[in-house]
């Protein structure tokens, strides 16, 4: 539904505002950091939180509302890999979010103990994740440097 | 003078506070005797005497109803989250005497605390704790790494759990912020999407339970006989960097003659525990919480202010000292109070090995205004707790 082959034509121009009702509390298992935004489409059934796809000039947003409140948002480029992610309530499956690059986050942040005492900033040169908040607003953003579309900053994650 | 972990441990709170320049309105002569309902807190380095801008102070935790009791130095205070949770390590014998909350399925109850970066895992407990002299009866609170049973993978999903001082930095935690329950309703029966911060165990195997309001970890404050309705933190004003400084944590609001809220200008948030704050002509979520180590606002991009190299790698390091200021205000009352504050390189800071206490210690923080513990140093703030009746109105607000 979201697929969007050619990147010169952006999907979101042709994808309105669409709201999908999903059916279990987990996050849905949509593109995680660096995958492939198109296995969206075939999870979205089976997902409980609502969806809705931004239009963006140089990349897409699609963001989600877990029923608890947490607000997910995942940026994919025109060729329709997923280079950032923001979210913003409750603590989100970081694990599900960041896919590949999830044992990556854990390391840097166990190693980052001492100095800082909440929220972290990290950077292994290709991902970089900061995160801050308090208890029951825990907000975060994540992304690949490597995958940031041409012109896109990395500032456009939030 | 310099804080070792040596002296830290074997200072007693009213010590602390006649050993250091000033300790707020509790403090005066070696003399004095605290008033009744004050906590002494120190900034220090912690347990592991690395902590920067850490507030820490002293909880006494008790069998239910009897007097096997055992002190725990360094929990740090932490107006960023709700309830009491301490290492199973610092707690030590008791924690065997401790009874252990069970669900209504008559399973062991289990917490997944989940903190903006990590979690911490463990059972849940029952205690009497004591701050000042006032005690929480039968207060459930976590102990962390206090079983074999495993984080479960849903627990680890989100992020590290840190279960010893070196990971947390402290024996504890002291939530004694806005709320009282950790979770709230989302964890509660009547929830449609628990975010899962409790769990029931069956030997090692653990699933996600809904947990009612009132069994649920949560700050002892709200539960103390009187002076239940908030805090009141204060710590001195310093002129720049220093090991370590003593301060209270005044009980209640308006209850004595120590908590009044004279001037202070009142802020409730909106329902995710946040103000607003305007830096630079736009409003961004803010908050006021003491175990955020630094002001973390915003990213270089927005504040143009550079970020630290390895060495101090999470913080701001400017060139030079930066004056900044910001607008904090409510959307629920109007209020509005502007706040100047000064940022200097935290790789300079750091640089004196022997300080702990930074007021101008800043880092980034996405799209957010995280007022931490340099925010209290120098001020008076008033934290009242939801549903609590104050002479400023209801709480949950911060005033200052």
């Amino acid at each position: 539904m979201w697929k969007c082959l050619s990147p010169a034509v952006f999907c979101t121009l042709r994808l309105t505002v669409s709201v999908v009702i999903f059916a279990v509390s987990s996050l849905p298992a949509f593109g995680a950091l660096g995958g492939d935004v198109s296995s969206v489409s075939s999870d979205q059934a089976h997902l409980k939180a609502s969806v809705r796809v931004l239009a963006g000039t140089s990349y897409s947003v699609h963001e989600m509302l877990t029923p608890s409140g947490t607000r997910v948002r995942q940026f994919a480029s025109p060729a329709g890999i997923v280079f950032g992610i923001s979210w913003q309530g409750f603590a989100p499956d970081l694990q599900q979010l960041l896919g590949e690059h999830f044992e990556e986050y854990v390391a840097a942040v166990s190693s980052q103990r001492g100095r800082r005492g909440r929220g972290v900033h990290i950077d292994t040169g290709d991902l970089v994740v900061e995160t801050g908040g308090h208890m029951r607003f825990v907000v975060g953003r994540a992304w690949l440097r490597s995958k940031l579309p041409q012109g896109v900053g990395a500032d456009a994650v939030q | 003078m310099q804080f070792s972990r040596a002296t830290l441990s074997l200072l007693g709170a009213v010590a602390v506070c006649s050993s250091l320049v000033d300790c707020g309105s509790g403090g005066g002569s070696s003399t004095s005797v605290p008033p009744k309902n004050t906590q002494a807190i120190v900034v220090s380095g912690g347990p592991d005497n690395n902590y920067a801008n850490g507030l820490f102070t002293t909880v006494t935790v008790c069998a239910p109803g009897s007097s096997n009791c055992q002190s725990v130095p360094n929990v740090l205070v932490d107006t960023g989250s709700y309830g009491l949770r301490l290492l199973a390590s610092a707690v030590g014998s008791l924690s065997g005497a401790l009874p252990q909350q069970t669900g209504s399925d008559g399973n062991p109850v289990f917490e997944c605390a989940q903190f903006v970066d990590s979690v911490t895992w463990g059972p849940v407990k029952v205690a009497d704790v004591v701050l000042a002299n006032e005690s929480a009866k039968s207060l459930p609170i976590e102990l962390i790494g206090a079983s074999d049973v495993p984080v479960p993978s849903g627990c680890k999903a989100i992020g590290p759990a840190e279960e010893d001082v070196t990971s947390l930095g402290a024996n504890g935690i002291l939530g004694i912020g806005l709320f009282i329950a950790d979770c709230g309703d989302a964890c509660a029966p009547a929830s449609a999407a628990n975010p899962g911060f409790y769990y029931g165990c069956m030997a090692s195997s653990c699933s996600v339970v809904s947990e009612p309001l009132n069994m649920q970890v949560q700050n002892p404050v709200a539960l103390f006989p009187v002076n239940n309705n908030g805090v009141v933190i204060t710590l001195p004003s310093v002129s720049g960097s220093s090991p370590g400084i003593g301060g209270s944590m005044v009980l209640g609001i308006g209850t004595a003659d120590n908590n009044g809220l004279a001037s202070a200008a009142i802020f409730p948030p909106d329902k995710f525990g946040n103000l607003l704050t305007t830096f630079k002509g736009k409003q961004y979520a803010g908050f006021l919480d003491t175990g955020s180590n630094a002001y973390f606002f915003l990213d270089s991009k927005t504040t143009g202010i550079a970020s630290c190299s390895s060495a101090a790698k999470g913080f701001y390091c400017p060139s030079s000292p930066v004056s900044l200021s910001a607008t904090n205000s409510s959307s629920q009352n109007g209020s509005s109070s502007t706040v100047n504050f000064t940022i200097v390189s935290a790789s300079q800071l750091f640089s004196n090995n022997n300080d702990f206490v930074f007021p101008s210690l800043g880092g980034p923080n996405p799209s957010t205004f995280d007022w931490g513990l340099p925010f209290f140093i120098g001020r008076k703030v008033f934290i009242a707790i939801e549903g609590r009746p104050t002479p400023g109105g209801s709480g949950p607000y911060w005033a200052y």
